[in-house]
């Protein structure tokens, strides 16, 4: 049963808060969900009033900003900068998208920010993600072939290689995945739309002659099918990607091998 | 720490668990999603106003009076009224459904018109409905 409220050790107090300098020219209040595993407290809210006249024009600018000049304790991911490593993932301004792309400017009022929703916390912005990589490596991410191996290349058809196209840009940072109110709900059996979306790349891939089986792993009440087309993967997706539609190609797969 | 919850991923963890519903930015797609569970339900809640109704019926001219005495109160007619609504929410968006089961309009642009045309087409057909019983 799905349980709609926070457990009591995840239930959010307001925190800290960090005043603005005493000359502001660009002020801009920051709202930040910490927790860390060391005070034994509950995750708290703390804010950030800082002059956006010290940073770049990102919201991971901000919050670099506030690390390194303001609390260093704030605890984030971050590796590329521009939206190709997924690891700045999280919940900004209500919605799932990659701190490094979205730029402060198109957030009205104070910039909210949490974790990527519905995930055990391992500290401030940093959601455990055991969970979604194990259950990547359970649809088996990699071609897999019967036929002897050619001696050069595989083949491909500049078609056949389209058919690709919107699946092999995914970056793995489970924007989708997080913002799923079913994955929210099951995501123990749920596999949800970032994986759904990895399985079907394989599945149109025509050098992959695993499709019988990847079909088969994938015929189940929960793994598959807790898609309700809510639509909340595709809304949020920063790279533009459709995994509802992905998701929706599997089920007709699954209709026409009946 | 405890809960029943097996699929809360933070059971044992002594992790806290990040917030979902509570700061997710509701959308139209999102909105209408719950919208048609919630009809659902509504509607199989109205097939027992519907059991009554054909009880009432059949029980004789004092059973239906009073059934038409409650169905005839302002309470009554709200009930009749969101039945109809949702029958007409849950039809015009259970064909948006098997629209979406071919493949098809499921870009954001598409989803989102479909989104609007549903909730029109759902108010129409309702007062459509209700001006013909009243016209009749």
């Amino acid at each position: 049963m799905a349980e709609f409220t926070l457990p009591k050790n995840s239930k959010i107090r307001t925190g800290k808060t960090h005043p603005k300098p005493a000359t502001s020219k660009k002020p801009k209040t920051f709202k930040i969900y910490r927790w860390s595993p060391d005070d034994g407290q509950t995750p708290s809210i703390d804010t950030y009033e800082i002059d956006l006249a010290n940073c770049g024009p990102m919201v991971l600018d901000a919050l670099l900003h506030i690390k390194n000049d303001i609390d260093q304790t704030l605890t984030l991911r971050r590796s590329c900068r521009e939206g190709i490593c997924g690891s700045c993932a999280m919940n900004i301004d209500g919605m799932n998208t990659l701190a490094c792309t979205k730029a402060i400017d198109e957030i009205d009022g104070d910039v909210k920010i949490n974790p990527l929703p519905h995930m055990p916390v391992i500290k401030d912005l940093i959601p455990d993600l055991t969970h979604v990589y194990a259950q990547l490596t359970s649809i088996e991410p990699w071609m897999k072939t019967q036929s002897s191996p050619p001696s050069r290349e595989r083949l491909q058809s500049p078609e056949e290689r389209a058919k690709l196209d919107g699946l092999y840009e995914c970056i793995l940072c489970f924007c989708c995945s997080t913002s799923c109110p079913s994955y929210w709900w099951s995501g123990d059996r749920y596999l949800g739309p970032a994986i759904l979306l990895q399985a079907y790349r394989w599945i149109a891939d025509s050098r992959d002659e695993a499709t019988g089986e990847r079909l088969d792993n994938l015929e189940d009440p929960f793994r598959l099918y807790r898609c309700h087309t809510i639509m909340n993967c595709t809304t949020t997706c920063p790279k533009g990607l459709n995994p509802a539609k992905a998701i929706a190609e599997i089920k007709k797969l699954m209709v026409v091998r009946r | 720490m405890a809960t029943e919850n097996t699929s809360t991923p933070t059971v044992g963890t002594g992790r806290p668990l990040s917030p979902h519903l509570q700061i997710y930015r509701w959308h139209l797609s999102m909105v209408l999603s719950i919208v048609h569970r919630a009809t659902g339900v509504a509607l199989a809640g109205g097939l027992l106003l519907f059991s009554w109704w054909i009880l009432a019926l059949a029980s004789g001219p004092e059973a239906f009076a009073h059934l038409r005495g409650f169905i005839g109160s302002p309470f009554g007619l709200f009930l009749l009224l969101g039945w109809t609504w949702s029958l007409f929410f849950h039809l015009a968006n259970g064909i948006r459904h098997l629209i979406w089961d071919t493949g098809a309009a499921l870009d954001l642009p598409s989803v989102k018109t479909g989104g609007v045309i549903v909730l029109v087409l759902s108010v129409l057909l309702t007062a459509v409905a209700w001006a013909t019983v009243y016209v009749l």
